[in-house]
């Protein structure tokens, strides 16, 4: 290994590492524009200037030169002090002198560099360069006249995003940042490019001019837009989520969070159900707590506990379920958390875990995917399967329709039975999985939601026995779409007849009273006859045939603990309070609980965790990926050999507070095609 | 020069030129095809009325798997693909620093005023256009001006003047130096070593 010195500190690294990385290790900090960890160096803005020796005697790009045995690396000295200087004054030369204007104000990386590294003023007197505004879609804004020309964002869309439509045309001084045609970037992780941005030249175009970065307060928490779980910082204002930006975790989101994760919050302020409503003489009418709880408990005299449902809906935290299941056991009725028609069962946690981690896609040699669209399902974790798959070491095939998932994949055909020839050996694809060390094969919710989706959860756990590759790896994984479903199926929230038990006893009259914890992906139609309680926190389906309104809080609002699909239990913070008379829906159970005599036995969310915490252990180990045991699950029987749905078919609006989001509806309207409908530029006439 | 593309017309190679890509992709790797974009944009520019336009540039990008932007970057780097229609008969003229210090900014003046256009222009009835360039490579016989893959060299005012004029005639100049020099011999013979000079060697323009 290499054993090199930064300024007379010796350190060792890895073959392979460059001279600003080794910097890095030796705890010298090195500015940089163009370098970026997660993407190819391309050595183009020169910041990172040092003095090396042995070699030439001129300024060494430390992010592009490897690190050598007995380097002596310089990063101190007058002359890299005046490297910096140089390049800053470069660099700012055709930069705007904008900063009180500019939306990057306070967290820029030139305006940082340029106080640390620069000269304070400029020499220059001649003509600056203008660039005229492009437009990338409804979520980036361009302030062209500000790129330094890192082509971060270019590389990005190349590597990680996988939608190559970014890129620098011209040249020299005329050398400027587009996507192709001026088309939207059409990606749905484009968000990050503003993150990526070290300039204010690519800028949140929902954000603009909304706050500054030092008057936001800063929530880390969790997301639940999907079931990756990112890790998100939310920053507020007052009473109003401002944005969301991503954290990083390695072993989840990386440094990246999906379009929704990133600009869905402004449905957090719309749509919010901020006070109880009962319905009378056909209308839902505005009502006090009390009376809401009171027209609950009369209704629920007299109802056998037979006759009560619990649906859990998809952005439910643990704490809320957990309480929940409680009231409504203690009631003598069921809760079903199912709301998609999956037909997975709860009983094996292996059995519906990604139980080969996210980082575990890192490892694989061979992904099978099963019904599953994930660049719709989980944008980051596809972009993980592709950063794998760019190392030519991982192929990719699918068993369902024909998508585009920003890589190449072997599309093995759109019908169960190509499972059936797989674990026969009746197929290419079989050679790969056994040749494979760690093979993964991923079902999704389009694998699970059908009549024989039993059986086909046995295949692919016959696949993953025969193909299972070597040691303790576990291929068997279940990308799942709704954040609350991990814990959910933790808990045993499923009912033998499945959602559609549930919505034909609620037509039959079977079922009469039917408790709804935001759950709005079903046909509310079908429970017109039941007594619905709706407990969420946007008006949208579910409350079109609801009988009382309780409004509960969205998940910026509350502390909760959420699985994530490989189980990893993750908790997240209150960034701000909910509307009105929302309440956090624990609290809103343990309140009726008392009124219906049936008092929960915890009085503050700690009592509750530790409560939640003896009954599943499992949710005590907060951040670690579950290694569970492999057990027998699915059911032997025939599989048809009709194609898959995916169930997530509007990425875009796929739960209550995207679906109040307008930036989404641009999203939306962008991705189909109607681009520049506000016109080209900002600039143009 | 805008850099914004329009839509026009489609584009396909013709036969011709379909069977001489052949030999261009023999030339690469499959997996590494995308190296005949410079040659394949520059034989569709020829077939193209001398610019590359939005649907060649897609129709090479198909051809050769590339993204669209990819081959949009290769075609704004490099400035001797046209992005926007030129005339029948393109002027390029060099102002890099030695044809300027002998005097291109006069032959730039002939040209504009004999043509009536400025740089990056093409007068209306669509027959010439004038192009500013850099380097062309004959410093040695600056200033210089490249028309219809011939270089005019040794350029004055006058002598630019009556280049265009003979264009205009619809003829074609003799290209080479435009002062009666011969190559890049010295103007009026040897100056040094004339002793030396070997038998029968010419130098044309001499007295």
């Amino acid at each position: 290994m290499p054993t090199l010195t930064v300024d007379g500190v010796e350190v060792e690294v890895e073959p392979g590492t460059t001279v600003l990385q080794a910097c890095e290790q030796a705890g010298v900090e090195i500015p940089r524009f163009c370098y970026h960890e997660r993407l190819s160096i391309a050595g183009n803005c020169r910041m990172c200037l040092v003095e090396v020796t042995p070699g030439p005697p001129k300024p060494a790009a430390s992010c592009a030169l490897p690190a050598g045995d007995g380097m002596e690396v310089r990063t101190n000295t007058e002359k890299v002090k005046q490297y910096r200087e140089g390049v800053m004054e470069f660099l700012l030369i055709n930069h705007p002198l904008d900063c009180p204007i500019c939306d990057q104000g306070g967290e820029c990386d030139l305006q940082d560099q340029s106080m640390a590294y620069g000269e304070g003023a400029s020499r220059y007197n001649e003509k600056r360069r203008i660039v005229k505004e492009k437009y990338m879609g409804p979520l980036i804004r361009t302030i062209m006249t500000r790129c330094i020309h890192c082509t971060r964002c270019v590389r990005f869309a190349d590597e990680i995003a996988g939608v190559p439509s970014l890129g620098a045309i011209g040249r020299g001084e005329n050398m400027q940042i587009t996507t192709y045609n001026e088309q939207a970037f059409a990606s749905e992780m484009a968000g990050n490019v503003v993150d990526l941005c070290p300039v204010g030249a690519l800028t949140s175009k929902p954000y603009t001019f909304k706050a500054r970065p030092w008057e936001l307060k800063n929530t880390e928490t969790i997301d639940v837009h999907d079931a990756l779980g990112s890790n998100v910082r939310i920053d507020s204002r007052g009473k109003a989520v401002m944005r969301a930006l991503p954290r990083i975790h390695e072993e989840v989101n990386e440094e990246w969070i999906s379009d929704k994760t990133r600009h869905a919050v402004d449905g957090l302020a719309k749509n919010r159900l901020d006070r109880p409503y009962i319905k009378k003489d056909g209308k839902l009418q505005e009502a006090t707590w009390e009376e809401a709880f009171g027209a609950i408990a009369a209704i629920l005299q007299g109802v056998d506990g037979s006759q009560i449902a619990g649906i859990v809906g998809d952005l439910a935290d643990a704490e809320s379920m957990y309480a929940m299941k409680l009231l409504i056991s203690s009631l003598g009725g069921s809760v079903e958390c199912r709301q998609d028609g999956s037909k997975m069962g709860a009983k094996h946690r292996a059995g519906y875990l990604f139980n080969s981690g996210v980082a575990g896609i890192d490892e694989a040699d061979a992904i099978l995917l099963v019904g599953s669209n994930p660049r719709h399902e989980s944008p980051v974790l596809n972009a993980r399967i592709r950063q794998r798959w760019l190392t030519r070491e991982c192929p990719v095939a699918n068993v369902g329709p024909d998508v585009d998932l920003s890589y190449k994949v072997q599309q093995l055909g759109d019908s169960a039975a190509v499972l059936e020839n797989i674990l026969d050996g009746n197929n290419d694809f079989a050679d790969v999985l056994s040749k494979a060390e760690k093979p993964m094969i991923i079902l999704g919710q389009g694998a699970l939601n059908r009549d024989d989706s039993l059986a086909i959860i046995k295949l692919a756990h016959d696949i993953c026995e025969k193909y299972g590759g070597s040691g303790d790896w576990n291929g068997f994984n279940v990308l799942h779409t709704a954040a609350s479903r991990v814990a959910a199926l933790d808990m045993g929230l499923v009912t033998d007849g499945g959602i559609d038990g549930i919505l034909d006893g609620a037509e039959k009259g079977d079922i009469k009273v039917v408790y709804n914890l935001g759950a709005d992906e079903l046909d509310t139609a079908r429970l017109e006859k039941a007594f619905v309680i709706y407990q969420g926190s946007h008006g949208d389906e579910g409350v079109r045939h609801a009988d009382v309104i309780l409004p509960g809080v969205a998940y910026t609002e509350k502390p909760g603990t959420y699985l994530n699909t490989e189980g990893r239990v993750q908790v997240a913070q209150r960034a701000i309070f909910g509307p009105g008379e929302a309440r956090e829906d624990w609290t809103i159970f343990r309140a009726l609980s008392e009124v219906l005599g049936k008092t929960l036995e915890f009085d503050n969310i700690a009592q509750l965790r530790s409560k939640m915490h003896a009954d599943y252990p499992q949710f005590a180990t907060v951040d670690a990926k579950p290694n569970e045991p492999w057990a027998e699950f699915g059911v032997a029987g025939n599989v048809s050999n009709d194609g898959f749905t995916h169930t997530i078919t509007d990425f875009w609006g796929s739960n209550p507070i995207a679906r109040s989001s307008e930036t989404m509806d641009e999203c939306r309207a962008a991705m189909n095609g109607d681009n520049q409908t506000e016109g080209a530029t900002g600039t143009d006439g | 020069m805008s850099m914004n593309v329009k839509d026009t017309d489609s584009f396909e190679f013709t036969p011709e030129n379909l069977e001489w890509t052949k030999t261009q992709f023999a030339k690469y790797p499959e997996n590494r095809k995308e190296s005949c974009v410079m040659p394949f944009l520059h034989r569709a520019q020829e077939q193209n009325n001398g610019w590359v336009s939005v649907p060649v540039m897609e129709y090479i990008a198909d051809m050769l798997d590339m993204p669209y932007i990819r081959v949009h970057e290769v075609a704004t780097f490099y400035s001797m693909y046209n992005l926007k229609p030129v005339g029948k008969h393109v002027i390029e003229v060099c102002t890099t620093t030695p044809c300027w210090l002998r005097g291109s900014d006069d032959v730039v003046r002939a040209c504009q005023e004999e043509l009536g256009i400025g740089f990056g222009e093409t007068t209306e009835d669509g027959e010439y256009t004038l192009l500013e360039v850099e380097c062309a490579g004959a410093c040695v016989n600056a200033p210089v001006i490249a028309y219809k893959e011939e270089y005019y060299e040794d350029l004055s005012e006058d002598s630019t003047r009556a280049f265009i004029k003979e264009i205009k005639a619809g003829k074609t100049p003799a290209p080479g130096p435009q002062n009666g020099r011969f190559k890049s011999c010295p103007i009026g013979g040897p100056t040094t070593l004339k002793d030396r000079a070997p038998a029968g060697a010419e130098f044309g323009g001499g007295e």
